[in-house]
């Protein structure tokens, strides 16, 4: 199980998200968000979740009002790359409650953390969904904390 | 404005109401991330970077926000590190020179006494390592694979998994760490180190040998997966951990492949899990998917394998589409392997081709090619003609060709094979490779028993539908090539022979050049075939007349090609008794040693004008010198032709050398001299003389070439009257002359092909010539560039236009015309409905 690149798009062809695993030129990467997010877009509901693009092979698979792609490589199990999709958004829906295309646009980076706890390298590295929850919201507080000590230190100064 | 955090920029940028407005804010809020930037302000750094990365997001340039992601990178606060990072992974790659300025911190970084900045360092290294840094950083890594901490261990796996994959030959560097990892109780790092080994088993033979010791420990962990209850942590629709079972069945996979002892341990597991995983959702197929594939590439006993094929079957009518397209994915890959295996949900394969979803008949289509073999090769063939009635354009290419290749492959027969390919021609004519007509071409020729069969089908199929090239190409040249043959022998028309009169036959292939369709190619093809048909003895004199004249026409043509073979053909014309040694059937071409219809340098077009330019080249030559020696190296039956021709001309006499049958009648009838119009009897000999190098055995056996062997009959036109395609004359004004040519099909009504001729008849051209066409608004109208917009004297251009009108309307036009002669510019419109009624077809 390799993933190449994973992508986020909505129903309009706007990127949310965007994590390449593969090295690639810019001018690159922006043509097949752009021509990968068409061919998905446009197939019909009810029609396998596979298609290719340049003998690559694309997994896609629609939630609501976005689009959820990845390349992956020729050999591997296109199934199991639908289930990983779906932890992906298991984990997205947790830990926002009942996730929407808002949450993603406003916390990005968000998306992107808790997406750096699932799938590393193009590789998965958690097959728990507790336990990403439970180390993205670890970091979250370690975040907070910085805001909070750099409060008391600005109230000290003051 | 500039906004204070990303949140405002983020509202900012959705309020926008055009893409211009939106293009303005991000430009403007790029400027002042840039400048802030400059002033080095650290409070604004980390906001800066956000709203940087969103507009990055948007597709906006941000490379110059890199090396202040550096500096949020080396703060002590954890919140600047994690969008530092964050940072870094999106606007770096290995590429990159800054990158090496990155390896210091994410060394300090892996030593972090937060065990989150650890990982954030991780991450970013397992995604964007170059091979220095690997090399830099490669001794951290594998000391953090020994870490206490699981989410630090399954993290520093994946390290090395990049490690691994950039600089291979430190490989066996992780080897009894990543040895370690196997025993690993939590799954994370189960997960990881799999996927670890399994990369270092690629790279390196004597790493995959060491690690076939692993197998009945893999064996014991896959096991517990498929045997334990509930575990909720891991849990996905009922199985345990189907990520992990998916990775184990991988490396097993690997480590079975081409070892007996090791494919022995991993049988009873395999087996365990193809039986008992369950089927009814995608996760249980996921897994039976990753089994049924270790069990094709190991060494498993049959029955094992039998099952992994049953799987596959059961795939194959799955209601899921997914499914479905895995099982043909998969059926690709093992065809090879077990042919047998395959054939037996032949069925099922061939109705995949009539999905709904391209990506599923896409699969099918490349699984039922390899199916193709002697036994069912009919069958198979039979399916592929129907779907190729109905496949999209993108696969009729392939499609044509691949059933051609079988066909010459597998046929059963001639018949069946010439039958296969006239199919093809007819479904899909303008979808055909080059080598396919040819080896078609050639085929026929090596078949005399079959030429009257073929021709007589071609004639058919040409008059019923002249839109598809390949079979025009196709039957240009064989009725040009056997015309006497279904001169003499008539056509067969639903068993019933209908006799054609050579009128008939040279209407039909003049035809063509009035048609849309006719391109540069097919109307070589047809001068060289209506050539061809004159020099036949069933010919009658007024026909090759007409021949003649359209030659003639064509001598002035602005197509060089078109020109020279006009000017070759007509100067052929005069040369009696040697157009006909040299107009005579083409001797089959050399068949080449390879099974496939590969290009034959014999193409058989290309020999036959090769001979003319040869015979004409002499004749030139030797015009000057009259009754001078012919060519040595002229076998004598040419050298004959050659006197009788030079003879001939120079005195026009009869000349004295006549010999043969034909060459007074030919001679006499180009010189007019003859009374004797009409059809002419041919001699009996004439049709032996057409099979010159077949035994008397194999003589035709079909009932039209059967007849063809008794005595001719008169050559009545019973045929019904051939839809001729009249050119409607729609302008002639200032001596510019417009004319319009329609079309129909009768499988298509109411498209309606139009070929415009724009001529000039006085002897200045008419230069910037525009032509625009209206229809009513319950018709269509396309129409393709002109050929030129500047019309020469005597030329003639051309335009095309397709008009698809409502079955049973009239085609009307609107014609703006503007164009200038002798710097006299015209602009003129008018009105045309000159077609014949009931051209869109009869309303039914």
């Amino acid at each position: 199980m390799a993933i190449n690149y994973f992508l986020l798009v909505s129903r309009q062809g706007k990127l949310r998200l965007a994590k390449w695993f593969v090295t690639l030129s810019s001018k690159s990467k922006a043509k097949i968000v752009q021509e990968v997010s068409q061919l998905a877009l446009n197939r019909r509901p009810r029609m396998c979740n596979f298609l290719e693009y340049k003998d690559r092979q694309i997994v896609y698979r629609r939630y609501a009002s976005l689009l959820f792609i990845c390349e992956i490589h020729e050999k591997d199990n296109e199934l199991i790359a639908l289930e990983l999709m779906h932890r992906y958004v298991e984990v997205l829906d947790q830990y926002f409650g009942n996730v929407c295309e808002m949450d993603l646009i406003f916390n990005f980076q968000k998306a992107y953390a808790i997406l750096d706890e699932l799938i590393i390298g193009g590789e998965i590295q958690e097959s728990s969904i507790a336990t990403v929850l439970r180390t993205t919201q670890a970091s979250d507080i370690w975040e907070e904390n910085d805001d909070l000590k750099a409060a008391i230190q600005d109230a000290a100064l003051a | 404005m500039v906004y204070h955090n990303l949140k405002a920029l983020i509202k900012g940028i959705r309020s926008c109401k055009t893409v211009a407005d939106e293009r303005a804010l991000i430009q403007q809020e790029s400027a002042a991330i840039r400048a802030s930037f400059r002033e080095e302000d650290s409070f604004q750094r980390h906001n800066n970077i956000a709203k940087l990365l969103y507009i990055h997001m948007l597709g906006s340039p941000a490379h110059f926000g890199q090396i202040e992601c550096l500096k949020l990178v080396a703060s002590p606060r954890f919140s600047d590190k994690r969008l530092g990072y964050l940072g870094i992974m999106l606007l770096l790659d290995e590429n990159q020179e800054v990158l090496t300025l990155v390896t210091n911190s994410l060394k300090n970084d892996m030593n972090h006494s937060n065990m989150y900045a650890v990982g954030l360092a991780l991450c970013t290294f397992a995604n964007i390592a170059s091979e220095e840094m690997s090399r830099d950083l490669a001794n951290e890594i594998e000391k953090l694979l020994g870490s206490s901490n699981t989410y630090i261990r399954k993290k520093a796996a994946l390290c090395a998994l990049r490690v691994v994959k950039k600089v291979p030959d430190i490989a066996d560097h992780f080897t009894a760490k990543a040895k370690n990892l196997l025993t690993d109780r939590n799954h994370g790092v189960l997960l990881t180190a799999i996927t670890l080994v399994t990369e270092m088993c690629q790279i390196d033979t004597p790493i995959l040998d060491e690690f076939r010791t692993a197998v009945p420990l893999l064996v014991r962990n896959l096991k517990s997966l498929v045997t334990t209850g509930y575990s909720p942590e891991h849990d996905v629709s009922g199985i345990t951990d189907p990520f992990l079972q998916v990775k184990i069945l991988r490396l097993l996979r690997m480590l079975g492949k081409g070892d007996e002892q090791a494919s022995e341990t991993m049988n009873d597991i395999l087996a365990q899990v193809a039986t008992n995983t369950d089927s009814s959702k995608n996760v249980g197929n996921s897994i039976l998917y990753e089994t049924v594939l270790t069990v094709l590439e190991i060494e498993a006993d049959t029955g094992l394998r039998v099952m992994a094929i049953n799987i596959l079957g059961k795939f194959l009518s799955n209601k899921d589409k997914n499914i479905r397209y895995v099982a043909l994915n998969t059926l690709n890959k093992v065809v090879s392997m077990d042919t047998n295996a395959v054939q037996r949900h032949r069925n099922i394969i061939l109705d995949c081709l009539r999905d709904g979803d391209i990506s599923i008949r896409r699969r099918a289509l490349e699984l039922s090619y390899a199916l193709i073999n002697e036994q069912n090769v009919r069958i198979l063939i039979r399916e592929l003609l129907a779907f190729l009635e109905v496949a999209d354009d993108e696969f009729k290419l392939g499609l044509t060709t691949q059933i051609c290749l079988a066909a010459e492959r597998f046929a059963p027969n001639k018949r069946w094979h010439i039958d296969t390919v006239l199919r093809v021609l007819k479904l899909a004519g303008n979808f055909v490779r080059e080598e396919i007509l040819s080896a078609f071409i050639r085929l026929v020729a090596h078949t005399p028993e079959l030429q009257a069969y073929t021709a007589s089908k071609l004639y058919l199929a040409l008059k019923a539908d002249i839109s598809q090239e390949s079979l025009t190409l196709a039957a240009t040249w064989i009725l040009g090539e056997y015309s006497e043959i279904i001169v003499q022998g008539g056509v067969v028309d639903d068993d019933q022979t209908v006799m054609i009169s050579d009128k008939d036959l040279i209407d039909l292939v003049l035809s063509i050049l009035d048609s849309p369709y006719a391109n540069y190619l097919i109307r070589q093809f047809v001068l060289a075939a209506v050539t061809k048909i004159a020099a036949r003895t069933t010919t009658s004199v007024p026909e090759q007349d007409r021949i003649a004249e359209i030659l003639a026409k064509y001598t002035t043509s602005p197509e060089l090609e078109l020109q020279q073979r006009a000017v070759e053909f007509a100067s052929l014309f005069t040369l009696g008794e040697t157009r006909i040694g040299v107009l005579e059937q083409m001797p089959p071409p050399e068949l080449k040693a390879t099974v496939m219809g590969v290009v034959s340098e014999n193409k058989p077009v290309g020999s036959t004008k090769g001979k003319e330019a040869d015979l004409l080249g002499d004749e030139v030559l030797s015009t000057p010198a009259v009754g001078s020696a012919p060519q040595p190296a002229a076998s004598a039956q040419s050298n004959q032709d050659l006197l009788a021709e030079i003879f001939g001309s120079s005195t026009s006499s009869p000349p004295p050398a006549q010999q043969q049958r034909s060459t007074v009648d030919d001679i006499m009838g180009l010189f007019g001299t003859t009374s004797a119009p009409g059809i002419q009897t041919p001699h009996p000999n004439a049709i032996p003389s057409s099979y010159p190098s077949t035994p008397a055995s194999s003589f035709p056996t079909t009932a039209a070439a059967a007849r063809a062997m008794s005595p001719p009959q008169p050559a009545t036109a019973t045929a019904p009257p051939q839809q001729r395609l009249t050119a409607y004359p729609a302008y002639e004004k200032n001596d510019l002359k417009i004319t319009l040519t329609p079309q129909t099909s009768a499988a298509k009504p109411g498209v309606v092909m139009i070929l415009a001729r724009f001529q000039v008849s006085g002897g200045e051209a008419a230069t910037g010539l525009s032509f625009q066409a209206a229809v009513p608004k319950s018709q269509q109208l396309q129409m393709l560039p002109m050929s030129n917009p500047n019309i020469n004297p005597g030329a003639v251009e051309t335009q095309q236009m397709r008009v698809v009108a409502p079955v049973g309307s009239n085609v009307r036009l609107r014609l703006r015309i503007a164009y200038s002669i002798a710097g006299q510019n015209f602009q003129e419109q008018v009105d045309f409905s000159g077609f014949p009624p009931g051209l869109t077809g009869t309303a039914s």
